[in-house]
């Protein structure tokens, strides 16, 4: 009994389920409609048997369970009948998969089956053991499937073919068993076995290598000419679409001759023929052509070199751009993206196209073309393509600004030729999509500014222009604070301009403005806020004529709701109050940061975690005053373990003064009080192993190995998260400790060997002084750093330092942060010394200083000859 | 290989589901309703590949149904494209100009003609007149 002609029960259901108008009448429908069959099933009535399974079917295909119905499949697929057996097996397909154990039941049923005699049986057996084995399955009827593919209906032999590729996926073990009748299915002229035995041959090829090369040897030819014989043979109605005789074919041909050829240089010669003649012989007016053309540039570009077709290949690839299906151009930039490994050239002649699908309304092919453009991307081109990109930034859709500014950030570092150059890429990215422009690219930015030492003028005043336009953008307001807290005496005095700039004059409360906006504006976040008030503290030493608003200002965030604003402002204001003496050493310029090591720790760092930002600072004062002021004083302690997580992230937060309650302070040790210097400096050896909220990892500068192998240190490079935060935090003890020292030259450092800084010259009015640092791995070059002090109640005007080196050496001096020496204050000038002659000689030096006091140029020099051994 | 075919209609009803590959009923449930979201969205100008996890969805819409075909990322996506239309174009033989209800009320048909087209998530045979002559043998069977 067929329960579809009959029908009535099975259709009244379906009718009566669409007629439900909610979802609430639909479930009860259900529901009544499985108690019936569970009633049913419980019966053990055979009639019924099929239809409710029908109905159990469409049941599950509207979302219901229907787990009570797996045990009627297997009754149903273990009737006589063909009917019964064919639902039960579809049953089987629907409500099972092939990790339930009940599928194991079916095992014995599925063996007789593909032994019967009727062969549509055998079929649905076949049909259902390819869709859904197991692989203890797999392995059990395997032997069952080999016999029959060499069947002698066609149907069959093609389902055996299929059924054995899953066997194979599920074992691979039983690859061998298949090989001899999977060639054998390779000369047939029934398409459809012939497909499914190309189908077989492949799955073997990418499992087995000895089927690979047996089917290397023995088969690679027939399987040309069968290639051949469709590509060339007549209009066959049966198989045609749009002018291909069966393109699916087609293209699974050439997959395996993709996978032959592979590796071989023998087999990709037997088949540049064939290639070369689909690749041209192909209409590529419809979806069918384009898709075996599509398969035949992939082939070609896998097998071994052929330069003719690979010409042609990326010929067609390049039509394919051009194409106005959407579907096209987008399998053209994917093929394109591999073609870049071998032919550079051919793809970049198409570069205009490709970014144009940049810009393209379509996500996916916009995804694409993004992805193929960076690897396009060379010393050449990159200003071009860079220039391009950013001018799509601005109107592209806010969720891809994401992809594409990292995109073109990492682009940029990449690529860039010059510093300049590179500092305005950023700029303008910053400008337009600022916001999602993630952390560690706007901290390389910052190290490459630094580093820059004669753009900082340039750069200031680039970034103060793009902050009173874009000031939404959160890390450009970021970025800006901290450069216009660090250069902005270069700011205010047009220092350092480049022939490209426009002049532009900024005053020191115009500078000031822009913090003071970043602070008081609603919208900024905390890191924002406190890198301004940070800021502020650098320019309160620097502006000394506005520290007034300066300090009014610091005194307002006195009051901050936000824990981290308070406590910087409290600190920043008893500087500004107390400390007028240590704060100018505090604040002077943060040292160049060592790019190398920084990308290098930034490389492989710990995926930039966690915002320390965000962590509370409430634990620093505690950590710190915990320990105890006997460690503080503990000079010997050179102990400097790592904070756990040294990361570059880490190391250049702190740094920017964005960690908590770390600040950018120097401790510039010719400077720093004398044993204040001392203090400062065992706080800071002992700073890393206090509590881990701490995250002092400036510390883990002096403790990463880099600089372990370099003893000389120089104290300059000790940017210390904030010795007068510690200083300050902690009792009140400390306080005094450090109050009425007199700026004078410390003696070494207690941390590792430095070379001590040295009196250069002294007389009533003037004294120079000496530190020194080395680079890393640079032991012939000390980087000096030297102050004027001015000891009259006078101010220099036009301060030149002059200074003269005997042969074996070579002076470098960098422009000084000032001709003014206004009294009793100093400026600081870089030197830079190579010693050719290292270890045998030390440095010697002439120097020569001409200033203006009163009218009165004057003119002092004298001869340096205490300069530390060994430099 | 094809993971799963899937027929929706506009609204997600899933009329026609078929998986090669074991997944939960939850993970079916999750999988259908994903792929209708991103497909159903599309404009029909973009292309028709969609990446989905890892991956990818060829779909098509035919008047209110979609058909999608989930496929490794390493296969041909215009050559599933064109085994889809020859899908539809069997169909609509079978049924002579099929409608969403006749696939609704012949369900069990629809899965038979598809385990006739398709086996082991690889196309088993290419011809429609063949898969055709293969079902009238079949329904006299019945």
């Amino acid at each position: 009994m067929n329960p579809f002609s009959s029908g009535t029960r099975l259709r009244d259901m379906i009718r009566s389920i669409r007629a439900c108008k909610t979802a609430a009448e639909e479930r009860g429908v259900v529901r009544k409609e499985c108690a019936d069959i569970r009633a049913s099933i419980n019966e053990n009535d055979p009639h019924d048997r099929h239809r409710n399974l029908a109905k159990l079917m469409f049941i599950h295909m509207l979302g219901y369970p229907t787990h009570f119905g797996q045990m009627e499949c297997l009754k149903l697929i273990a009737s006589p009948g063909f009917p019964e057996k064919r639902i039960g097996y579809l049953g089987l397909m629907l409500l099972l998969d092939e990790r339930q154990e009940v599928l194991m039941l079916v095992t014995n049923s599925l063996k007789q089956d593909l032994n019967h005699t009727n062969q549509y049986v055998v079929g649905l057996a076949l049909c259902a053991l390819g869709n859904i084995c197991s692989a203890e399955m797999a392995r059990d009827l395997a032997p069952e499937v080999e016999r029959l593919i060499q069947f002698r209906d066609p149907n069959i032999r093609k389902k055996a073919a299929l059924c054995s590729t899953r066997i194979v996926r599920k074992v691979p073990d039983l690859a061998e068993n298949f090989v001899n009748a999977a060639s054998s299915l390779l000369k047939e002229k029934h398409h459809g076995v012939l497909i499914t035995g190309v189908q077989l041959c492949y799955e073997l090829c990418t499992i087995n290598d000895e089927a690979l090369e047996y089917f290397r040897k023995k088969c690679t030819e027939g399987l040309i000419k069968t290639l051949r014989d469709i590509t060339n043979s007549a209009y066959q109605p049966e198989y045609d679409v749009a002018g291909i005789t069966d393109p699916f074919l087609h293209v699974r041909l050439l997959k395996l001759l993709r996978v032959l050829g592979h590796g071989d240089a023998d087999a990709s010669d037997l088949m540049t023929d064939i290639l070369a003649q689909v690749a041209t012989k192909t209409e590529s007016n419809k979806n069918a052509g384009n898709a075996v053309l599509y398969e035949c540039v992939e082939t070609i570009m896998a097998i071994e070199d052929t330069s003719s077709l690979r010409v042609l290949a990326i010929n067609i690839l390049g039509r394919f751009l051009s194409n106005r299906d959407n579907n096209i151009r987008y399998v053209a930039l994917n093929m394109l993206m591999k073609a870049i490994a071998f032919d550079d050239q051919a793809v970049q002649r198409h570069r205009v196209t490709i970014l144009n699908c940049v810009k393209d309304p379509d996500a996916s092919i916009r995804k694409r073309a993004l992805d193929l453009v960076s690897l396009l991307v060379n010393e050449n081109n990159v200003k071009q393509l860079t220039e391009e990109l950013i001018d799509y930034l601005e109107i592209s859709d806010e969720d891809f600004k994401e992809d594409l500014s990292a995109k073109i950030c990492s682009i940029v570092e990449k690529f860039s030729p010059e510093k300049i150059w590179y500092i305005d890429q950023m700029l303008k990215v910053l400008s337009e999509a600022g916001k999602f422009v993630k952390d560690d690219v706007w901290h390389a930015l910052i190290v490459v500014i630094s580093n820059a030492s004669e753009l900082h003028g340039y750069t200031v005043r680039a970034l103060y222009k793009a902050v009173l336009t874009f000031s939404e953008q959160e890390t450009l307001v970021r970025v800006a604070i901290w450069c216009i807290g660090e250069y902005g005496d270069l700011l205010v005095n047009n220092v350092g301009v480049l022939g490209i700039e426009d002049p532009i004059t900024v005053t020191e409360s115009d500078a000031l403005d822009v913090i003071e906006d970043a602070i008081t504006r609603h919208n900024s976040d905390m890191n924002t806020r406190a890198m301004a008030l940070v800021a502020l503290l650098k320019l309160s030493s620097r502006f000394p004529s506005i520290s007034e608003r300066i300090k009014d200002i610091i005194v307002k965030q006195k009051g901050s709701l936000l824990l981290e604003m308070q406590q910087r402002a409290i600190e920043f204001n008893s500087i500004v109050d107390r400390h007028k003496n240590i704060r100018s050493s505090l604040v002077e310029r943060m040292p160049v940061l060592d790019e190398a090591t920084f990308n290098v720790r930034r490389a492989g760092s710990l995926p930039a975690s966690v915002s320390t930002m965000s962590k509370p600072s409430v634990s620093i004062p505690n950590g710190v005053a915990a320990a105890p002021l006997v460690d503080l004083l503990d000079l010997g302690s050179d102990d400097i373990l790592a904070a756990p997580s040294s990361s570059g992230a880490d190391f250049l937060q702190d740094l920017l003064g964005v960690d908590l309650g770390s600040s950018p302070a120097q401790s510039d040790a010719t400077q720093a009080p004398k044993a204040g210097t001392d203090l400062l400096l065992d706080i800071l050896s002992i700073g890393t192993p206090s509590p881990a909220q701490n995250s002092t990892s400036s510390i883990d500068l002096l403790s990463t190995t880099d600089y372990n192998k370099n003893p000389s240190i120089a104290l300059e490079t000790l940017s210390s998260p904030a010795p007068p935060h510690k200083a300050t935090t902690s009792s009140a003890g400390m306080f005094d400790l450090l109050d009425g020292l007199s700026p004078s030259p410390s003696p070494e450092a207690t941390n590792g060997p430095v070379y001590p800084p040295i009196v250069a010259y002294e007389s009533i009015s003037l004294k120079i002084e000496f530190s020194f640092s080395k680079t890393p791995g640079n032991p012939q070059t000390t980087n000096v750093q030297a102050t004027f002090i001015n000891l009259s109640p006078n101010t220099f005007t036009d301060c030149i330092f002059q200074a003269a080196v005997p042969k074996f050496l070579q002076l470098h001096l960098d422009p000084a942060s000032s001709n003014t020496l206004p009294a009793s204050g100093n400026i600081t000038q870089n030197l830079r010394v190579t010693n050719s002659q290292h270890g045998k000689k030390s440095l010697v030096m002439r120097m020569r200083i001409g200033y203006k006091v009163n009218g009165k140029d004057v003119l002092e020099e004298g001869q340096i000859n205490n300069f530390p051994r060994g430099l | 290989m094809i993971r799963f075919i899937l027929l929706q209609n506009r609204q997600g009803k899933t009329r026609l589901a078929k998986y090669y590959v074991p997944l939960e009923e939850s993970e079916k449930h999750k999988v259908e309703y994903e792929v209708h979201r991103l497909v159903v969205n599309r404009d029909s100008k973009f292309t028709n590949f969609v990446e989905f996890r890892t991956h990818k969805v060829i779909y098509r819409r035919y008047a209110g149904l979609f058909f999608s075909v989930c496929v490794d990322i390493t296969d041909n996506e215009l050559a599933y494209l064109e085994s889809i239309h020859l899908f539809v174009e069997i169909l609509d033989h079978f049924f002579s100009n099929v409608c969403e209800l006749d696939l609704v009320f012949n369900f069990h048909k629809v899965y038979l003609i598809l385990d006739e087209f398709i086996l082991a998530g690889e196309l088993q045979e290419t011809s429609k007149r063949a898969i055709i002559e293969r079902m009238s043998e079949l329904e006299k069977l019945d």
